[in-house]
């Protein structure tokens, strides 16, 4: 478990730049910025919303995560998915057969939104994080528009759903245990993967620790001047973090 | 530079400050700030119209949700016979057969979830509307359970599209997706927006006292 600080409202008559406070974006109380350790997680003390978690080299995972789902995702799209055996027939399904059995049935749209859901959505938002977060790593300053990419993949993530396909696959074999052999192919597997991968990177993600990061163009701004050996690799399992 | 001198004794927020908070990246800016000059939100201390815009999401997911539960959600081909199975009628066949934990997944989500949802929303909705007191942080955390949970409504649309992918045995056996495929989803996505309209920061608007009302740009 991370411990957990609440941030001491900002007190009345002071003052301070506009660039050390903090607002909760759930009921917009007020407070002066104070950067947790590592692992550890400051909190709204009024609604308790996470305001800052830094994890140690998050950016470094956010990108690896997006590189893997994006290898995981478009590869998963050419491989069979599922396939069942039964009365001496056999029919194999790939995910994309899967979005498409709408449009057999008239529903054409409803075929493009599934898709997005479980495919081109969560392409989008690892191309996006690798695009607007990518070159800090490369201790290179951060593109143009790598501000908006950022704020997209975040207004995006509710709406990646492949982990919640993943489920529905679940509830759909069960449903058909009974009547047929089932086959479960690599793709199944990769779309499996990939809901691990993305419960990590959303544990990863720190929005304040992302701002900081594009603002000043160091992967981990706070752990510069904090310690600065594993500042660079960042891969060090911290016990904290979890 | 900021003076807060003249904050109140109550959480100092930054609409108080006199600024306005961007929802995506937290900073502040002075008020009167459209646009977070870090980020590229659209910020507002409230968003004034957010309720409209629910209400409006939220009798469109209403719509959808009544006709999603009245026709087949899979149409199921068996030796030449057709017969079509609704949300509910397709959890009780599978309760029939045993199968009682899946048939209680698909209640949930497509029954419980959805209902309990648009009573959350609307109860949301008019607790800010008609500022009453009731339990700030309760309500916060009512919205976010409901923000969480609201996506995964979609597993069963999820679960008629392997099937029919799935399921196309020739003239053995063959699932088809049913008209309530559609109409469900939509309620799913129409309830998912109506949600996402709420400004949260007014549920915290009915401890204090009245501030005058931002200008609508």
């Amino acid at each position: 478990m991370s411990s957990t600080t609440d941030l001491q409202p900002l007190p009345p008559g002071t003052s301070a730049a506009l660039d050390d406070l903090i607002a909760c974006p759930s009921c917009d109380a007020l407070y002066r910025v104070e950067v947790p350790k590592h692992g550890e997680r400051a909190v709204c003390a009024r609604c308790h919303h996470v305001l800052i978690a830094p994890i140690q080299g998050a950016i470094l995972r956010i990108v690896a995560l997006s590189l893997t789902i994006l290898v995981l995702l478009i590869t998963a799209i050419f491989q069979p998915f599922l396939k069942i055996e039964a009365a001496g027939l056999s029919h194999s399904s790939s995910i994309v057969d899967a979005a498409l059995s709408f449009s057999e049935a008239h529903m054409i749209g409803l075929s493009v939104a599934v898709l997005a859901l479980i495919v081109f959505i969560p392409i989008a938002r690892a191309l996006l994080l690798i695009f607007s977060l990518g070159p800090l790593l490369l201790h290179r300053p951060a593109l143009r528009g790598a501000r908006s990419a950022f704020r997209w993949a975040e207004a995006m993530r509710p709406w990646s759903m492949a982990e919640i396909f993943v489920l529905g696959v679940g509830v759909a074999l069960v449903k058909i245990v009974d009547m047929a052999r089932v086959e479960l192919g690599l793709a199944f597997w990769m779309f499996a993967a990939l809901v691990v991968i993305t419960v990590l990177q959303d544990g990863f993600m720190c929005r304040w620790s992302v701002w900081a990061a594009l603002d000043s163009g160091h992967p981990d701004p706070f752990n510069a001047d904090r310690d600065d050996s594993d500042a660079e690799t960042g891969l060090r399992e911290e016990p904290g973090h979890g | 530079m900021v003076d807060a001198s003249h904050l109140a004794d109550s959480t100092p927020t930054a609409r108080k400050a006199g600024l306005v908070a961007c929802t995506h990246c937290t900073r502040v800016w002075p008020g009167g700030t459209t646009r977070c000059p870090r980020c590229g939100e659209a910020v507002r201390s409230r968003d004034t119209r957010s309720l409209s815009r629910v209400w409006a999401w939220w009798v469109v997911g209403l719509i959808c949700y009544i006709p999603a539960n009245l026709f087949p959600m899979l149409e199921t081909t068996f030796m030449m016979r057709t017969s079509g199975d609704t949300i509910v009628g397709g959890a009780v066949v599978l309760m029939m057969h045993g199968a009682v934990p899946v048939a209680i997944v698909i209640l949930v989500a497509s029954v419980c979830i959805p209902v309990a949802k648009f009573i959350a929303v609307a109860y949301l909705a008019l607790s800010v509307q008609y500022r009453w007191k009731s339990d700030s942080l309760k309500r916060l955390q009512l919205y976010e359970v409901v923000e969480f949970i609201g996506r995964w409504s979609m597993i069963d649309v999820f679960v008629v599209a392997v099937l029919s992918a799935l399921v196309q045995l020739s003239v053995f056996v063959s699932i088809h997706p049913g008209p309530a495929a559609l109409t469900f989803a939509m309620s799913v996505v129409f309830t998912m927006l109506s949600a996402r309209s709420f400004d949260s920061r007014q549920i915290w608007d009915s401890l204090e006292p009245d501030l005058p009302e931002e200008p609508e740009t």
